[in-house]
């Protein structure tokens, strides 16, 4: 995705040849020292009050435990979960695999299938006017309720869950990208068309660039579905995953509410891990964009 | 750059488009020449046709009538005949400065490096040379024109067509562009085609005005400036151009009030 719109800094400075001499008025190269702090001082001022709030409930939340005597099989505290939890590393260690596979991998086939389908809504008027609406009719359809038959068709393997995760996924991504290459700057699609350029050329160079903002927005939001879609796949039918791990620590004798509240945080943190990534690689797929 | 100009001749070029109560004709019969070299434009108020009138010059819309030809010869595609520079910038905000003047040479299929090799005197010649490799929202209003333009002059076309280039840009800096656009147009000789709705604007860059008016746009009178060249900032305080000036405000009014005396006319 980033190869279409990449600048080779490389080949540009060998064009270019010695850097010209610093002047008042050009822009400077990276961020100054003051900037790079003011930078930092922000990103501890956004990261620093949701710690704090989830912290505060945390404490809220054991001290009522603690001080009501609740029953740890109803409500254990977060002590009681996260010591529960690292005792059982050993366990929920490879079940995070397994699950962060399934979810990986079908967050890849979502991205086909989503780019897919909004290229082809997009290219061809005909297919603009039956597929959308297909799409967006497929979203009224509960997907939890498919995943029983997804299992019937494809095994208990890898395939249904990475497909699950994909249907789950795929449809902000292609809404995205439909509405990002329809957003495209109708003067700047002039120009070129002046320069003669073809439909290949007018996709790539403006309105495939000028669609990436949206496609952005919809995979960061696909993207948070990830994990879930994962595990409701695996509560149908698996031998292995975090899914298979929660369904177990229910059907213990007695049952152990920590673990399956363990693994709850556990999916937080890797989806919000998942989501910090996608944020990374479109940072890095949008080079032209102001740092924030 | 070695741009020789194009003759450009319009002959009765009209524009009509159908809507649900009739036709609405936006350009009607505009007769219009510019020869090799020359530096022509039109004025006019909002609504006259000026930009209907160049995207069929363009190439990016069809005439309902009329002739358009370039050294005489009436293509039937135009796209690429002449080299275009929008209203807005339309810089691409993904390209770097430099990659954004070079733009034409690489859909044409020349190799970035060697489309930045051209690109770069050009932007060292013209007060560009340390914005190279900026990217478009780091420059200033005037500065992303600067760098609109010369993406428009790299294609090295004999026709330069350029729609009210300098509208959104205040006064001081739209008086700078004004200079610079001529030191580049001199230097390059193409023919050039520049639609304005500032009054000193187009006497100072231009040799020929033609005044439209509005719907239909038609043209209501054409001007020659015959002020010397090169032109300086200071001649615009000469008293023959203020006269051309005041001719030209004369005729943008008739042009008006022609169209309102038939506007009130209207029940």
């Amino acid at each position: 995705m980033s190869a279409l719109v990449r600048t080779d800094d490389a080949a540009l400075a060998e064009a270019v040849g010695t850097v010209p001499p610093a002047s008042p008025l050009a822009p400077t190269p990276g961020p100054s020292p003051a900037g790079r702090q003011r930078g930092f001082g922000r990103r501890v001022r956004t990261v620093v009050p949701p710690l704090l709030v989830i912290a505060a409930v945390l404490a809220l939340w054991q001290l009522f435990v603690t001080v009501r005597h609740v029953d740890p099989q109803l409500l254990p505290g977060p002590n009681l979960i996260a010591h529960s939890t690292w005792d059982d590393r050993v366990n929920i260690w490879p079940a995070i695999g397994v699950t962060t596979e399934e979810a990986v991998l079908g967050m890849a086939l979502a991205v086909i299938v989503g780019v897919v389908f909004a290229v082809s809504i997009d290219s061809f008027r005909p297919v603009r006017g039956s597929l959308y609406p297909i799409i967006v009719a497929s979203q009224t359809v509960p997907i939890i309720a498919l995943a029983p038959l997804v299992l019937v068709w494809w095994g208990f393997g890898l395939v249904p869950k990475i497909v699950l995760v994909a249907l789950f996924s795929f449809f902000p991504i292609s809404v995205g990208l439909v509405q990002g290459l329809a957003s495209a700057d109708p003067d700047a699609m002039n120009l070129l068309r002046t320069m003669r350029a073809n439909r290949f050329q007018l996709l790539r160079r403006v309105r495939f660039p000028s669609a990436l903002p949206h496609f952005f927005t919809g995979l960061k939001i696909s993207v948070t579905y990830a994990y879930s879609a994962a595990i409701v796949a695996e509560f149908v039918g698996a031998q292995q995953g975090l899914g298979v791990y929660m369904t177990t620590a229910i059907r213990a004798a007695p049952i152990r509410t920590d673990l399956v509240l363990g693994a709850v945080f556990v999916i937080a943190i890797l989806t919000l891990a998942l989501f910090a990534i996608v944020g990374l690689i479109e940072r890095l797929a949008m080079p032209w964009r102001p740092k924030p | 750059m070695t741009v020789r100009g194009a003759n450009l001749e319009l002959r009765g070029v009209a524009k009509r488009f159908s809507g649900n109560d009739g036709d609405v004709v936006a350009v009607d019969g505009v007769d219009l020449v510019a020869r090799d070299g020359e530096f022509v434009s039109l004025i006019g108020p909002s609504g006259c046709g000026k930009s209907t009138l160049f995207n069929i010059v363009a190439g990016l819309e069809r005439a309902s009538g009329g002739h358009v030809l370039i050294n005489g010869e009436e293509l039937c595609d135009r796209l690429g005949a002449s080299a275009y520079m929008p209203q807005h910038d339309a810089l691409l905000d993904w390209r770097r400065v430099i990659d954004n003047v070079g733009l034409s040479l690489e859909l044409q299929g020349v190799r970035r490096d060697e489309a930045r090799r051209r690109a770069l005197p050009l932007l060292q010649r013209f007060g560009l040379g340390e914005f190279t490799r900026a990217w478009p929202w780091q420059l200033s209003g005037g500065m992303r024109q600067r760098v609109a333009f010369l993406r428009t002059v790299i294609a090295d076309r004999p026709l330069l067509l350029l729609d009210e280039p300098f509208g959104a840009l205040d006064g001081i800096t739209r008086a700078d562009l004004q200079q610079w656009l001529n030191q580049v147009w001199s230097e390059v000789g193409a023919t050039v085609l520049l639609v304005t709705h500032d009054i000193s604007e187009a006497v100072f860059l231009s040799d020929r005005i033609y005044v439209m008016s509005p719907r239909p746009g038609r043209v209501t009178s054409v001007i020659d400036v015959d002020l010397p060249r090169p032109r300086t900032a200071a001649q615009k305080e000469d008293t023959r151009f203020l006269a051309v000036e005041q001719r030209l405000r004369h005729e943008l009014n008739a042009a008006m009030s022609a169209w309102g005396e038939f506007a009130g006319s209207q029940p």
